[in-house]
């Protein structure tokens, strides 16, 4: 996937490295190689891998990291911006 | 399936007929005239009856035909499945894609089985959209497994744990309403990676005694991970966007579009017949054609070109590189009609296509398995004004050609 990038500089991932306790959660679930394992610590490889889709901060125990998770489809935020978050809807899936 | 067998009644089908009929005393197919009671196997006339009703029907539910037998659990039978799709499934998967019944095509949430599942075989969980489901269960050819369907409304795994329909609460809901304790010996379902986003791994074990374990991005690695002692490959925690897998969502795209498109066609051909004289339906019939091909032209370039190319076109927002294909897919149409326009008509053309293009392109980003919501917001805060001048300017010079001529 390290062909198909996105914009960079622009992902809300927080990663706070002395929260880590290395359980190696956030690498199993990240679909984009985010984070890697440098000894007992998750490491940001790649932050602007990040799609923001929320798994790495669902899926982790000690709450080391922050993501303001959503869907990056246009017509759902042209949906948010016309009728608000709370109606709008996503029609690609 | 071990179907008991169910008597007929002993009344004949065709009691009381007589003379040349369908069913008549003339012998069929060779057998022999029935004389005195006529037994229960035997059909009196017209192609054998098929098989008697599965005891497993109820009255209002029919069994699905994906279903091949049941397995009997401490919970009661759970049906087994078959891991081959049949015509129907494959028809169904193919309005799918085309977003023919999309939004309802899905399966009853619960317990199913393929192969000969027992207390000590593994549990895979998955979405109850069908498509979902077909593609996990097509991978299961010699697998003994229980598969976990939950209530995703009918959405696909890694789009139901976006919107929060697949979500550790339905796992651990689901779990407790089948009863899977009672059906398992072990404590551990094999969740799909793509649903980590709505599921917390670490929250599962507390809620119903499970332990989860990501199982790979791809249903088609799943017997690969169950082989390798549920270890998954650094490549199978990765999603891909081969160019098979973005035309697949090409059709869907474009039914998006089909909506939209006709109200847009309809100002296109309105706006054609504006002129001098107010008003011209001779104008309508003779410019809107080539407007409308510029507009589809770049609907083309948008829902089709952009997927295709996706990786080889300039540029990392969407709405750039619609307007690269859109500028070309317009330049095709002025090319191949150049007799009949004038340079600022071939213009609007042009700027007509790169703003239909740029615009479908932008929403392909919502397909895609890479694009993050603040990345898109930010990408949209440039790419619409430009869609909307290109839109402006292309229908300025597409009416304002008729008057300066």
């Amino acid at each position: 996937m390290e062909s198909l990038r996105y914009l960079p500089g622009v992902t809300t991932l927080q990663f706070n490295e002395d929260a880590c306790v290395g359980c190696g959660m956030c690498t199993k679930v990240c679909p984009h190689g985010v984070f890697a394992m440098e000894g007992r610590k998750a490491r940001l490889r790649d932050r602007d891998g990040c799609m923001e889709c929320g798994a790495c901060a669902t899926n982790c125990a000690v709450g080391a990291i922050s993501v303001t998770p959503g869907v990056g489809c246009a017509s759902y935020i042209i949906q948010t911006w016309l009728k608000g978050r709370e109606k709008a809807e996503c029609t690609c899936c | 399936m071990e179907l008991k067998h169910v008597d007929n009644d002993a009344e004949p089908c065709c009691a009381g007929s007589s003379g040349e009929g369908s069913c008549g005393p003339r012998p069929l197919t060779g057998l022999p005239m029935a004389s005195g009671p006529v037994e229960d196997d035997e059909p009196c006339c017209g192609p054998p009856p098929g098989p008697p009703s599965s005891p497993h029907e109820r009255p209002g539910y029919q069994l699905c035909g994906f279903v091949r037998g049941f397995r009997d659990t401490p919970m009661g039978p759970v049906p087994l499945v078959r891991t081959r799709l049949n015509p129907a499934d494959r028809l169904a998967t193919i309005g799918a894609r085309l977003n023919i019944g999309r939004n309802d095509y899905r399966v009853a949430p619960g317990l199913y089985g393929v192969g000969s599942p027992d207390p000590d075989s593994p549990v895979l969980v998955t979405a109850n959209y069908k498509l979902s489901f077909d593609t996990l269960r097509r991978e299961l050819d010699d697998v003994n497994a229980w598969i976990l369907v939950l209530d995703t409304r009918g959405i696909n795994v890694w789009c139901a744990a976006g919107k929060g329909t697949l979500s550790t609460a339905e796992v651990i809901a689901r779990v407790k309403s089948v009863g899977l304790e009672r059906i398992v010996r072990h404590r551990r379902l094999i969740l799909p990676q793509l649903g980590a986003t709505g599921i917390a791994a670490h929250k599962l074990k507390k809620g119903c005694g499970f332990e989860a374990v990501w199982g790979p991005v791809q249903a088609r690695d799943i017997k690969k991970f169950l082989n390798n002692g549920l270890k998954a490959d650094p490549a199978m925690r990765q999603v891909t966007f081969t160019l098979a897998e973005r035309l697949l969502l090409v059709p869907v795209e474009i039914s998006l579009v089909l909506k939209p498109s006709l109200w847009v066609l309809l100002a296109v051909l309105i706006l054609s017949g504006i002129g001098h004289g107010l008003f011209s339906v001779a104008a309508v019939w003779q410019r809107g054609p080539i407007a409308a091909a510029a507009y589809l032209s770049g609907i083309v370039a948008g829902a089709v070109a952009v997927p295709a190319l996706l990786p080889w076109l300039p540029g990392r927002a969407f709405y750039i590189k619609g307007l690269m294909t859109g500028l070309t897919g317009g330049a095709l149409v002025v090319f191949f009609n150049w007799s009949g326009i004038r340079g600022l008509e071939a213009a609007a053309l042009i700027l007509l296509a790169m703003a239909a293009s740029s615009y479908t392109a932008m929403n392909f980003t919502g397909a895609t398995p890479y694009t993050s919501p603040t990345g898109v917001e930010k990408e949209m805060r440039q790419g619409i004004p430009v869609q909307i001048l290109a839109l402006f300017v292309a229908a300025a010079a597409w009416v304002g050609s008729r008057f300066i001529a």
